[in-house]
C-alpha cells in the first residue's frame, strides 16, 4: 500500500467522523465480477473523500447471475438497486421501455468525448441511457514466435483465408499447440457472440427486413462450415465447452497460435505474471471474407445505468459520473498503471501519449471503430447490434441456436442439421413473439 | 383409542402447518395458473392478454420437450441407481470392523454438506476441465488424450456430480438400517449354512427394503428439481443433451422472461412430478406401511 | 461380535475403506489445497501443484473484496431462523399425526411433500412480485419465511416418522397418572423426542445453508448469504481457480465443521422411519 492511499484513507476516516452527523445516502450498486469493476471497488476511497455523504453497497456477481437478477428487478420494478451494470444489449431495450433514467451530465464530463460507436449503442431517441464504464471489440491475438517459425507474417487486416492458412501452419498437435482457439460454449454471449460477428463478415445476417430468420441461406452455411472446419482441424480438444476464460487459460499457457476474442484479453495475455507468452503476442484486426467490407469484430460495453424507480437518483448519478469520468481513468492510471485503465470508452484516452505506449491500444481503438452496431451487416437489417440482436427475445433464441452450433462442434450433430434446427426454432420463437405470421 | 377431545386438539395442532403449506401452495400455484393462461412477457410490458391454452401448446410442442422428459428421467434414475447401489455397498463396507472407522465415515459424509453450486463449480473447473482439470492432467500423464466430460457425455457427467452429493445421504440411512439388523438373525442364517450372498439376499435385503424406499422417495423429490448443477456446468447442452424439464422452464421464465410460457411449463412440471410421485407410492409405498 | 475377524481381513477392509473414503473426500480436499496456491500454480498438474509454495494471497484477496462475515452472518441467521420456525410449526403437527392418526394422515403427508415439487424457477416471478409488495425483498425475514416453507414438509415428515416410533403405551401411562395434554407434550414426549428433533434441526440447517436459488434471487446487498458470495467468484475474466477455491472453502467450512461435530446426532434421527 503506498503512502498516498494511506493518506487518503486517513483523510477519509477523518471526514467520515466529521460528517457523521450529515444525512448519509446509501446506494446499492449491482455489478459484474470482471477485473475493471473489482478494481473500482478498491479505489472507492477517492469517491468517499469527494462525496462523504454517499455510501455505496456493492453487489458483485458473475455475469449470468447478475443479468438474471437485475432484469427481474427492473422488469418487476422491485427497486433493489440504485445503479445497475448492464451491457450494450440491455441498454437500448430498457431505455426504450422507459425503465432507465436518461443521463445528462455537465460540461466537465465531456459527453462528446465518448467513442461514437459505443455512445450510439447506448442512445435511444437522442438520449443517453447508460454511461459506458469500459468498452471492447474483438480482435486477433496471435503468437509472433509461432508465425515466424512457420515463415508467415500476419497482415494488419487478414482475411479468413489468411487465418485458416496460419492456423494450419502453426498447429502442432504433438506439442499441444493448436492453430486457433475460438469460443464454442453455448450461449448468446458466448459462441453466438463470436459466430454472429463472424457471420457478418461472411455477408450473413440474423433476420431480413421482414424479420425472417436467415439460417437457411448460403452465407450462414459457409460461416458455420468454415468455423467447424477450422476448429476440428486446428482447434483444441473440448472446444465446445470453451468460453472466454477457457481460451484465455489456453492462450496464456502457450497452447494457442491464434485467438479471436475480446480486446480486453490483450491486457491479460501480455501480463507476464499470468501469461507464459506475454512477450510474444501480436494483434491484428478481426478477419473478413475476401471481398466483404464487414469485419468479424463485435462491440460490447459494460455500462452503468440508473433504474427509473430509484429514490436516490441524485446520489446514483453522482456515482455514475465519478466512475465513468476522465478523472477516474487518471486515478486508475496513477495507482495501477496505464495498461489497467478501463479501455474503450473515450477518445481522449486514445489521444493520450501515455496510453499510446500500451501495445494493444491502437488495435483496440481500430477494432472498436470498425464495428458499427447500427449498421452491422452487409445487407440492411431491422435490428441494432453487431453480435446480438437488440430485441428482448434474443437471449433465449441466441442461447438455443448457440446450443445447436455447440452440438455441431462437439460432433453430435451435423452443420446442416444444426442450421435447420436453428432456422426452425428461431422461426417458431419469432412467430410466437408476433414478428412474423 | 383417541377421544373426541384429543382429535380436536390434534386438528388444532396440525392446522398451522397445513394452512401455511396450503398458502404456500395455493398462492404461487394460483398465480402461476393465472399467468399460464396469459400472454405475459416481463420484458414487453403492455402486451398482456388472455390466450387460453396457447402457452401450454407452445411448451408441449417445444422441440426440446421430448429430450427434456427423457433427460429428467435419465438423471433421476441414474442418480438413484448409483446412490442406492453405491450406498448399499459402502454401508456394507463401513459396517465391517476396521481401523479409523470414525474418520472414514466423516470423509464419506462430507459431500452432503457442500452447496450444489460449489460442487458443480469445483467438478466442472478443477476436475472435468479438459485442459486444466485433474482428470485431464492424469490422462496426459499416462499419455492419453484428455476426455472432455461435459461435451462428450454431459448428462453422465451431471449424474456423476449429483450422485457424489447424494451418495452420503443414501449411505448414512442404509448404514443406520444395517446396524439395526439383529446379529442373531444373521448368525442363525449362517448356522443354517447360508453363504454370504444368500445371507445378503434373504436376510439383509428384506430388512433394508424400507430404508431403500425412503432413500428413493426423498431423493426423487430433490432430484426432480435439480437445476444449479446443470446451469453451472453445461447450460443444458451441447444441443439439448442435458436439458431437463426444470431447465426448460428456466429458459422460458428467466432467459426469455416469458412468464406465461414459464408458468405453463411450471404447471406441466408439477403435474408430471405428481404422476411420478403417485407411481412411486403405488410401487413402493407399501414398504412404508406398518 | 461373535464371529472372529482375522486381522488380515481387518487390514484389507481398512485399506479399501480408506481408499474409498479419501476418493470421495478428494474434491473437497483438493479445493482446500488449491485455495492456498497462487492463481498461476493452481492450474498446474496435480503433482506440480503439491510442490508449489503455500500462500494466503487468495484469502487476502477474498477478504479485501468481499464482506465475508456479513454473508456468513446472513447465512447463519437465515438457516437457523428458518429451521427453528419450521420446528415450532411442525412439532405439534407431527405429534398430532403420529399419535392421533386419522384416515387422511398419509394423504396429508404425501400432499405436503408434493408441495416441494413445484420448480422454483417457474414461480420466481410470482414470488418476487409478492415480496416486492410486502417489502420483503432483500430482507432476512423474507428468506426465513421462504426457506421455512420450503423445508416444512421434510421437517414434518422426519418428525412424524420419529415420533411414531415412540411407544404409545408410555403416553397412556402418563395419561392414567392424570397428565394433561400439555404435560404429556412437555414432560414425557419432548425428552424422548430430543434426538429426532436434534437430527431434524441439523438436516434442515444444512438444507437451508445450501439453498442457492431463493437466497440468490430474492436478495441484493443487505440479506445476501454465502451463496451470493460464491456467485461473485465463479468464472470472472482471467484465472480464478485459487480465488474460487478460497471462496468455496470459506463457504462450506462452517457447515462442514458443524456437520462433522454433530454427525452422531445427525445420523441418529436421519432414518425417516427406515429403521424399525
Amino acid at each position: 500500500m503506498n503512502t498516498k492511499i494511506r493518506a487518503l484513507m486517513g483523510a477519509c476516516a477523518l471526514s467520515a467522523l466529521a460528517t457523521a452527523a450529515l444525512a448519509e445516502t446509501t446506494i446499492t450498486v449491482a455489478t459484474v465480477n470482471n477485473g475493471d469493476m473489482v478494481r473500482m471497488q478498491g479505489l472507492m476511497d477517492d469517491f468517499y473523500a469527494k462525496h462523504p455523504d454517499i455510501k455505496v453497497d456493492w453487489v458483485t456477481l458473475e455475469e449470468n447471475v447478475l443479468r438474471q437478477k437485475v432484469t427481474t428487478d427492473i422488469a418487476t420494478k422491485g427497486g433493489q438497486y440504485d445503479v445497475m451494470t448492464i451491457g450494450t444489449y440491455e441498454a437500448p431495450i430498457w431505455g426504450k421501455q422507459g425503465w432507465l433514467l436518461p443521463l445528462e451530465f455537465d460540461a466537465a464530463y465531456d459527453v462528446d468525448d465518448l467513442l461514437p460507436a459505443i455512445r450510439g449503442g447506448l442512445t435511444v431517441d437522442g438520449k443517453l441511457y447508460a454511461a459506458p464504464f469500459y468498452g471492447e471489440s474483438s480482435m486477433i491475438m496471435y503468437r509472433t514466435d509461432l508465425m515466424e517459425a512457420a515463415g508467415l507474417t500476419m497482415p494488419a487486416e487478414p482475411t479468413w483465408d489468411d487465418v485458416k492458412a496460419a492456423a494450419a501452419a502453426m498447429t502442432d498437435r504433438d506439442n499441444e499447440i493448436y492453430g486457433i482457439c475460438l469460443r464454442g460454449k453455448a450461449g448468446w454471449g458466448e459462441n453466438m457472440a463470436f459466430l454472429s460477428a463472424m457471420a457478418n463478415s461472411y455477408g450473413a445476417k440474423w433476420f431480413d427486413m421482414e424479420w425472417n430468420p436467415q439460417f437457411d441461406g448460403a452465407a450462414w452455411k459457409e460461416t458455420l462450415t468454415d468455423y467447424l472446419d477450422m476448429m476440428t482441424n486446428y482447434g483444441p480438444p473440448g472446444a465446445s465447452n470453451n468460453g472466454f476464460n477457457e481460451n484465455l487459460a489456453l492462450f496464456q499457457q502457450g497452447h494457442c497460435g491464434m485467438w479471436i476474442d475480446a480486446t480486453v484479453a490483450a491486457s491479460f495475455v501480455t501480463n507476464p505474471n499470468d501469461s507464459t507468452v506475454a512477450d510474444r503476442v501480436g494483434f491484428a484486426l478481426a478477419p473478413n471474407k475476401a471481398g466483404i467490407a464487414k469485419h468479424g469484430n463485435w462491440l460490447w460495453a459494460w455500462n452503468l445505468a440508473i433504474p427509473a424507480g430509484t429514490q436516490k437518483a441524485e446520489a446514483a448519478k453522482t456515482f455514475v459520473e465519478w466512475a465513468t469520468s476522465k478523472d477516474y481513468t487518471a486515478l486508475v492510471a496513477e495507482h495501477e498503471g496505464w495498461a489497467n485503465v478501463p479501455p474503450g470508452t473515450r477518445t481522449s484516452l486514445y489521444e493520450n501519449p501515455e496510453y499510446q505506449k500500451v501495445p494493444f491500444a491502437a488495435m483496440t481503438l481500430n477494432s472498436i471503430n470498425a464495428a458499427d452496431p447500427t449498421n452491422p451487416t452487409v445487407d440492411p437489417v431491422p435490428y441494432v447490434g453487431v453480435q446480438f440482436v437488440a430485441i428482448p427475445e434474443f437471449q433465449g433464441i441466441g442461447t438455443a441456436v448457440g446450443q445447436q452450433f455447440s452440438a455441431a462442434l462437439a460432433g453430435t450433430t451435423s452443420a446442416d442439421d444444426a442450421l435447420a434446427a436453428a432456422q426452425a426454432l428461431t422461426t417458431r420463437e419469432m412467430k410466437k413473439a408476433g414478428y412474423i405470421k | 383409542m383417541s377421544t373426541q377431545a384429543s382429535r380436536t386438539a390434534a386438528r388444532l395442532m396440525i392446522s398451522p402447518a397445513v394452512l401455511l403449506l396450503l398458502g404456500w401452495m395455493i398462492i404461487p400455484l394460483g398465480m402461476t395458473l393465472w399467468f399460464s393462461l396469459q400472454r405475459y412477457n416481463l420484458l414487453m410490458p403492455g402486451m398482456e392478454s388472455f390466450t387460453g391454452f396457447d402457452n401450454y401448446t407452445y411448451f408441449l410442442t417445444d422441440p426440446a420437450f421430448g429430450a427434456a422428459i427423457f433427460n429428467t428421467l435419465a438423471l433421476v434414475l441414474g442418480v438413484l441407481t448409483i446412490t442406492t447401489v453405491g450406498g448399499l455397498l459402502l454401508a456394507l463396507l463401513l459396517d465391517q470392523p476396521f481401523w479409523g472407522q470414525g474418520v472414514v465415515r466423516v470423509l464419506v459424509i462430507a459431500p452432503f454438506f457442500v452447496m450444489p453450486t460449489v460442487s458443480a463449480l469445483v467438478w466442472k473447473n478443477m476436475f472435468m476441465n479438459p485442459v486444466n482439470g485433474v482428470f485431464a492432467h492424469l490422462a496426459k500423464s499416462v499419455g492419453l488424450q484428455p476426455y472432455d466430460f461435459l461435451s462428450q457425455s454431459p448428462l453422465a457427467s451431471i449424474v456423476l456430480i449429483v450422485s457424489w452429493q447424494w451418495l452420503p445421504f443414501a449411505t448414512l440411512i442404509l448404514l443406520t438400517a444395517l446396524q439395526s439388523l439383529d446379529s442373531e438373525q444373521l448368525e442363525a442364517a449362517e448356522m443354517d449354512g447360508a453363504g454370504p450372498i444368500s445371507r445378503f439376499v434373504h436376510v439383509m435385503l428384506p430388512h433394508l427394503a424400507r430404508a431403500i424406499t425412503v432413500v428413493v422417495l426423498i431423493q426423487t423429490i430433490f432430484l426432480l428439481s435439480t437445476f444449479a448443477e446443470i446451469l453451472v456446468t453445461t447450460n443444458g447442452g451441447p444441443g439439448t443433451a442435458s436439458t431437463t424439464l426444470t431447465y426448460l422452464v428456466y429458459i422460458q421464465s428467466l432467459l426469455q422472461y416469458d412468464v406465461g410460457t414459464g408458468a405453463a411449463g411450471g404447471i406441466i412440471a408439477v403435474i408430471l412430478a405428481n404422476i411420478v410421485a403417485i407411481f412411486l407410492m403405488r410401487m413402493i409405498g407399501k414398504n412404508l406401511e406398518a | 461380535m461373535a464371529r472372529a475377524v482375522s486381522s488380515r481381513r481387518k487390514a484389507l477392509v481398512t485399506v479399501i475403506a480408506w481408499t474409498i473414503g479419501l476418493a470421495i473426500f478428494f474434491p473437497i480436499l483438493w479445493t482446500a489445497i488449491l485455495s492456498f496456491k497462487s492463481e498461476g500454480n493452481a492450474i498446474a498438474s496435480p503433482l506440480t501443484v503439491l510442490t508449489t509454495p503455500f500462500t494466503l494471497e487468495s484469502y487476502e484477496t477474498v477478504q479485501e473484496r468481499s464482506n465475508y462475515f456479513g454473508h456468513f452472518w446472513n447465512s447463519v441467521v437465515i438457516s437457523l431462523g428458518s429451521t427453528l420456525l419450521a420446528l415450532v410449526i411442525a412439532i405439534p403437527a407431527a405429534w398430532a399425526m403420529a399419535f392421533v392418526p386419522g384416515r387422511r394422515t398419509k394423504d396429508l403427508l404425501m400432499w405436503m411433500l408434493s408441495t416441494k415439487m413445484m420448480p422454483a424457477v417457474g414461480v420466481l416471478v410470482p414470488i418476487y412480485l409478492i415480496f416486492r409488495d410486502l417489502g420483503l425483498l432483500d430482507t432476512r425475514t423474507g428468506l426465513v419465511v421462504v426457506l421455512m416453507l420450503m423445508n416444512l414438509p421434510i421437517v414434518v415428515w422426519m418428525l412424524y416418522t420419529y415420533f411414531r416410533e415412540i411407544p404409545g403405551e408410555i403416553l397412556e401411562a402418563a395419561r392414567m397418572d392424570g397428565a394433561t395434554l400439555k404435560d404429556e407434550l412437555i414432560h414425557v414426549l419432548t425428552p424422548m423426542a430430543v434426538p429426532g428433533i436434534a437430527s431434524t434441526l441439523l438436516l434442515n440447517i444444512i438444507l437451508a445453508w445450501n439453498e442457492a436459488f431463493w437466497t440468490l434471487n430474492l436478495t441484493a446487498a443487505k440479506a445476501a448469504p454465502l451463496t451470493a458470495f460464491i456467485a461473485s467468484y465463479s468464472s470472472p475474466e482471467g484465472l480464478f481457480y485459487a480465488k474460487l477455491s478460497a471462496a468455496s472453502t470459506l463457504a462450506i467450512a462452517p457447515i462442514l465443521i458443524l456437520g462433522w461435530f454433530s454427525q452422531k446426532q445427525l445420523v441418529r434421527g436421519l432414518t425417516f422411519g427406515a429403521v424399525k
